[in-house]
């Protein structure tokens, strides 16, 4: 499935925030450092933390980022105190072309992602080459320039023995997409050892034919490739997608 | 250096007073009520006596140190290196300045032309070494002492001016020394057995025959370039045009040392004694110049308070605060310096970063050798230079045993657990019930041996539990269920992926 994931553009991670209050920031956050962990193994990545996430979701911790398989030394950890200086950092890094990945966590719903920024975010990435990721944690989506956007759920784990917790599971969900494959779910299993995440299709959408064990390598099969399928061209009055087709949740409390 | 008079008292004597042995004192005053025979340390009520219309105020003596150290900033235009000293003075090392200034008269002049900018009177002199020149200043106001001429100068000062206690001073006064010069004629060896050899050693001191040095407040800087205007210059862009000049200035004397400044101050020296500093750090040595007016101008912009010129400021300074060595790097055919651009350009970005978010907001991880875990892992500025141990290599075929975010402190949770040592059956984070489906544990954290009394943090056997839709959650009991009365806390720490 993930070969929607451009390297060089903006991609979206909605963390579905199920309980009130709660925080499964971990999840959509470990899948990116998943994939950005591996679009560049050697390079760094720039992490951009929006203050409330430290509130809500805790704060980042190393320890945890070396278990997940990605070097905590890689990280270059930006404290932004809002959204907009979370933006502003964000396109600092979107801007340098050293960089692996530049994550931006977003937390709520905020004016400042809009289309104008996510656009001048998208701008960058396709510039310098540098994958971006936005993601947003108990915020409804809004219209963007973003490449693909996607809807992270928590997933039960396959049990260990004595029923011990296994390797994170999620349920990824393409709400949008450039090259029109939406709807697209998939169930996505991270194995650290082999860095990569195992995936299975959920239910037999538009992708099915295209989803596995080939794909698994999105990244060193699709790294520089067009966009394939048709590319829908960018218009400002366009919205970047109706807000009915995003599965209603409950906000933040 | 007198405080600074509050409003215009008029002819009326002023005084500042505090409490002091049980009465309210004279702690300061003005020269109105110096010349009524006003002393400090007077009670207020016997000053009363004498003027009854006198006005008071309480003394703020915080207030007057941070005022100090406005003072102190603002003469740092004259001279890098700038003392405090004893409650009311400055002391400024002036070694080598004095020709930029036309002379030591001139520069006492502008000196003291500059403090009364601030409002502050102050009574200055120069001289040989600081213990003499802070007499002067004291006891004979605007002496300038030519090297050499201290000891002829000093003998005709009060015996008050070595700064000895009330005891000593009434002593030598009663033995009828009330001069340095009476003072000078003695063997000191007399004077060392009568006095101590505390009175010696400073009376040689401001006869300028030993010289010590100042502490100053601020280390100098390795390099540093300045320009003085003739007129107070107001505009920020001009401003900017002579630091660009003075960059250049430092780039040169950084290529000729072969090195590279790792930090770099800007100070505006504003015409009424305000100083604005601007302090940029870089990850790397450099000495490219364009990129540090760069960052010079981002951080102005990002400057919570803009950088007001107000009446126009007097001198500009640059200065290198730290500088590494930097050997000069073969070009490639573009004109770029060559090897890992990789590097140089995630330096610039943090350069970026940290002049518009401010060094403590630019971070990245460290890990410290203990298995504490909440000192396990933990953040620096990213141009810190604390080294971080290896990480541990995680443990394979095994999932993630540490969360990806940890919460601090940890969040306490109502728990339900099966049987004592077992995990959470169900609990309640943010008034949400979870459900335990999966769980493994305990791991079992005891604070290290050698931590002990009440920093030890009680034994914590953790969880990793995942409910019944997929989240997962570090949770951990403190405290065990036998051996305790009360009952053990449930506490929910982290969140895995």
């Amino acid at each position: 499935m993930l070969f929607h994931l451009l390297p060089s553009a903006l991609h979206e991670f909605h963390a579905a925030q199920e309980s009130d209050g709660g925080g499964l920031c971990g999840l959509g956050l470990g899948l990116i450092l998943g994939l950005a962990g591996r679009a560049s193994p050697v390079r760094p990545i720039l992490w951009v933390r929006h203050a409330m996430m430290a509130c809500e979701t805790g704060k980042a911790y190393p320890a945890g980022l070396a278990e997940f398989g990605l070097d905590p030394a890689r990280m270059l950890l930006v404290q932004a105190q809002d959204p907009q200086s979370a933006l502003q950092a964000g396109l600092e890094g979107a801007r340098c072309s050293a960089l692996g990945a530049v994550i931006v966590a977003l937390w709520g719903q905020t004016k400042a992602y809009d289309l104008t920024a996510s656009r001048r975010l998208a701008l960058a990435a396709k510039a310098s080459g540098v994958p971006v990721f936005v993601v947003r944690v108990g915020a409804d989506p809004v219209a963007s320039a973003a490449e693909t956007r996607w809807l992270v759920h928590a997933s039960p784990s396959r049990p260990l023995a004595a029923n011990a917790p296994g390797n994170p599971v999620f349920d990824v969900t393409l709400l949008r997409a450039r090259n029109g494959q939406e709807g697209l779910r998939y169930r996505m299993e991270w194995n650290r050892d082999a860095g990569e995440f195992v995936t299975h299709p959920v239910n037999a959408g538009a992708g099915s034919a295209l989803a596995g064990p080939a794909l698994a390598e999105p990244w060193r099969k699709y790294g520089n490739a067009p966009l394939s399928g048709a590319v829908v061209p960018l218009s400002f009055d366009r919205p970047g997608a109706p807000h009915d087709e995003a599965p209603s949740r409950r906000r933040a409390g | 250096m007198k405080r600074p008079r509050e409003g215009a008292p008029g002819e009326q004597p002023f005084v500042l007073v505090e409490k002091e042995r049980g009465a309210l004192r004279i702690a300061a005053l003005d020269s109105v009520a110096a010349r009524k025979r006003l002393t400090i340390g007077m009670a207020l009520t016997e000053a009363r006596a004498l003027w009854p219309r006198l006005e008071t105020a309480d003394a703020a003596p915080d207030a007057d140190a941070e005022l100090r150290l406005v003072a102190a900033a603002a003469c740092e235009m004259f001279s890098p290196l700038v003392a405090l000293q004893e409650s009311d003075g400055l002391l400024l090392d002036i070694t080598g300045c004095v020709h930029l200034f036309g002379g030591e008269e001139s520069m006492l002049r502008l000196t003291q032309r500059r403090l009364a900018r601030l409002g502050l009177t102050c009574s200055a002199a120069i001289a040989g070494t600081p213990d003499s020149a802070w007499a002067f200043a004291r006891c004979s106001r605007n002496t300038i002492a030519l090297p050499g001429k201290e000891a002829a100068l000093a003998k005709d000062l009060p015996v008050t001016a070595l700064d000895q206690d009330t005891g000593t001073t009434v002593a030598l006064s009663r033995a009828g020394l009330r001069t340095l010069g009476d003072l000078a004629d003695r063997p000191s060896s007399v004077l060392a057995a009568r006095f101590g050899a505390g009175l010696t050693v400073k009376l040689r001191r401001v006869l300028g025959y030993e010289d010590i040095r100042i502490t100053p407040l601020r280390s100098a800087p390795e390099i540093m370039a300045e320009k003085h205007f003739p007129e107070p210059l107001a505009l920020v862009e001009s401003l900017l045009a002579v630091l660009d000049r003075l960059a250049g200035d430092v780039g040169g004397v950084l290529a000729r040392r072969g090195a590279g400044g790792r930090a770099f101050e800007a100070s505006f020296f504003r015409s009424d004694g305000a100083v604005r500093r601007i302090w940029v750090e870089t990850a790397q040595a450099t000495r490219e110049m364009s990129g540090l007016m760069r960052l010079i101008r981002l951080k102005i912009d990002a400057l919570a308070d803009p950088l007001d010129p107000g009446f126009g400021f007097d001198a500009l300074r640059l200065a290198v605060i730290r500088s590494e060595s930097l050997e000069e790097g073969q070009q490639d055919f573009e004109g770029r310096a060559g090897c890992e651009g990789g590097a140089s350009e995630i330096a610039a970005l943090v350069d970026r970063l940290v002049a518009r978010f401010g060094r403590q907001n630019v971070r990245r991880f460290i890990a410290n050798d203990t298995h504490d875990p909440v000192r396990t892992g933990g953040t620096v500025p990213y141009l810190s230079s604390r080294l971080s141990v290896p990480w541990p290599a995680p443990e394979p075929g095994h999932p993630p045993s540490r969360p990806l975010t940890l919460f601090e402190p940890p969040q306490l949770i109502e728990a339900l657990a099966e049987v004592p040592d077992g995990p959470p059956l169900r609990f309640r984070w943010r008034r949400v019930l979870h459900e335990v489906a999966r769980a493994e544990g305990p791991e079992r954290i005891a604070s290290e041996w050698w931590i002990t009394g009440s920093r030890a943090p009680a034994t914590r056997d953790y969880y990793r539990v995942e409910n019944a839709q997929g989240h997962r959650f570090w949770v951990f009991r403190e405290g065990f269920y036998e051996d305790s009365n009360a009952r053990p806390c449930w506490f929910l720490h982290g969140l895995f992926a």
